[in-house]
């Protein structure tokens, strides 16, 4: 083997004629990058509705989950620092920032659920968070993403005697401990993820902080 | 091993300096999975090999995602042989990968909403897999299109028993599960190290002892004989 033809990329192509012309090159090039920008906005086009249709429902599973099913669910968006029914306008309601508010069979508000993010030990854990706007008492929360260290922070998702601490807990605020606790307003952090445990009480606790104002100026209105 | 004894098999088909000798397909399609390996004897496509093997679920996906892109684009690279000049040829492989990328990561997205998820950007990150244009370059390019597709479709089989041979194991000392399902009980206390990026480098380097070996072991034998 003498290692020439291999050394200057593939030679000329067969036909003479295949090659230099600057404009050959151009127009095929471009009619490649036409077809390929077709092909993609057809299929753009025919997967949008599905991958919509699942973010809608990861959103409500999260939020049925924190607010334990509520008998009935409304939506409530911030327009201009206040809530209101109707969306903002010239916004994707999906990307509008949002509380969802659980109420029982008999009407009576039982709990909101609202997404918040916080950095946690390698990645901003995003979670869903339900609490009582009346007691600031929390009814739960879920994970909706996170890329902490498997095996260590992860355990915030994977392990359910953490989770299982919060329903019930005061943020007034929410504080961690690492040893197990009484406390009305203190939960037992994960050992090895003492980081990303207090990232998840840091989101709770921004999420109660930011919201419950809005949500009591909201009731006060009279619901308007 | 020299171009020189290859004779032209097939006259429709002019003799493309470069170009793989002709053979039998079962040959295209085996060099893939054996001694072409893409992961473990040609080192390419290690860097999704690396990321996405802390579970088998994320390696079938990335496998079935790559073989699809693979099989797709060599095909498409084959038919177009003489219409793509060779000055811009290498442009225009790319286009053709990242458009079939782009159309299976919509895809995921839509119909496997979890798995998208779990896998991030190492779908769209095929587009600058070593495997995919490599194969384009050096093979689809230069024969028929049903060559193509047995030697993509090797290849991409070759690169899923690689990855999801490393995935099933970092999963099953890692985790304790395979494909989710706890294997040694709940008391199993994994060694979480061996899904972590740590743990990849050291399967990865394991695996590539076993073909070092075996590849010695095989030159061994094969002396003795001609001895």
């Amino acid at each position: 083997m003498t290692g020439h033809e291999h050394a200057h990329g593939a030679p000329s192509a067969p036909t003479p004629d295949a090659g230099s012309s600057a404009l050959r090159l151009t127009v095929t090039l471009a009619l490649f990058g036409a077809l390929a920008g077709a092909v993609l906005a057809y299929t753009y086009q025919k997967t949008l509705p599905p991958i919509r249709k699942f973010a809608g429902e990861r959103v409500e599973i999260a939020v049925k989950e924190v607010l334990g099913a509520p008998a009935k669910l409304d939506t409530l968006y911030l327009v201009g620092g206040k809530l209101s029914k109707a969306p903002p306008a010239g916004v994707d309601p999906l990307e509008a920032v949002k509380v969802f508010i659980g109420s029982n069979a008999q009407g009576e508000q039982t709990g909101a659920a609202v997404e918040e993010a916080a950095p946690g030990f390698s990645s901003d854990v995003h979670l869903m968070v339900g609490f009582n706007p009346s007691t600031s008492a929390l009814t739960g929360f879920k994970v909706l993403a996170q890329t902490e260290t498997p095996g260590l922070g992860d355990k915030i998702v994977k392990d359910s005697s953490f989770a299982k601490q919060f329903p019930g807990k005061l943020a007034n605020p929410l504080k961690g401990d690492k040893n197990p606790t009484t406390d009305p307003s203190t939960v037992q952090t994960i050992t090895g993820a003492t980081i990303t445990s207090k990232a998840v009480i840091k989101v709770i606790n921004k999420a109660v902080e930011t919201w419950k104002p809005r949500l009591d100026a909201y009731a006060k209105g009279g619901g308007q | 091993m020299t171009t020189d004894t290859v004779v032209a098999a097939d006259a429709a088909e002019p003799i493309v300096p470069g170009a793989p000798p002709p053979g039998p397909l079962w040959l295209d399609f085996w060099r893939g999975i054996a001694q072409d390996n893409p992961v473990m004897i040609q080192m390419l496509g290690l860097c999704p090999s690396m990321a996405v093997s802390n579970s088998l679920a994320n390696g079938i996906g990335m496998s079935a995602a790559v073989i699809f892109v693979l099989v797709m684009s060599s095909v498409l690279v084959s038919s177009l042989r003489k219409v793509i000049p060779n000055e811009v040829r290498l442009a225009s492989y790319i286009l053709i990968i990242a458009t079939f990328v782009t159309i299976s990561d919509l895809v995921m997205q839509a119909y496997f909403p979890l798995l998208s998820n779990t896998l991030g950007p190492f779908v769209p990150l095929i587009v600058v897999n070593c495997i995919i244009l490599g194969r384009a370059e050096a093979f689809a390019g230069k024969v028929k299109p049903l060559r193509a597709a047995v030697d993509a479709l090797g290849m991409g089989v070759g690169f899923t028993v690689a990855l999801c041979s490393i995935a099933a194991f970092r999963e099953v000392v890692g985790n304790g599960t395979l494909l989710g399902y706890h294997l040694f009980g709940l008391n199993y206390e994994p060694w979480v190290f061996m899904i972590m990026p740590p743990g990849g480098f050291l399967t990865m380097g394991l695996g590539f002892l076993f073909m070092g070996w075996w590849g010695e072991r095989k030159k061994a034998k094969l002396a003795e004989v001609t001895a």
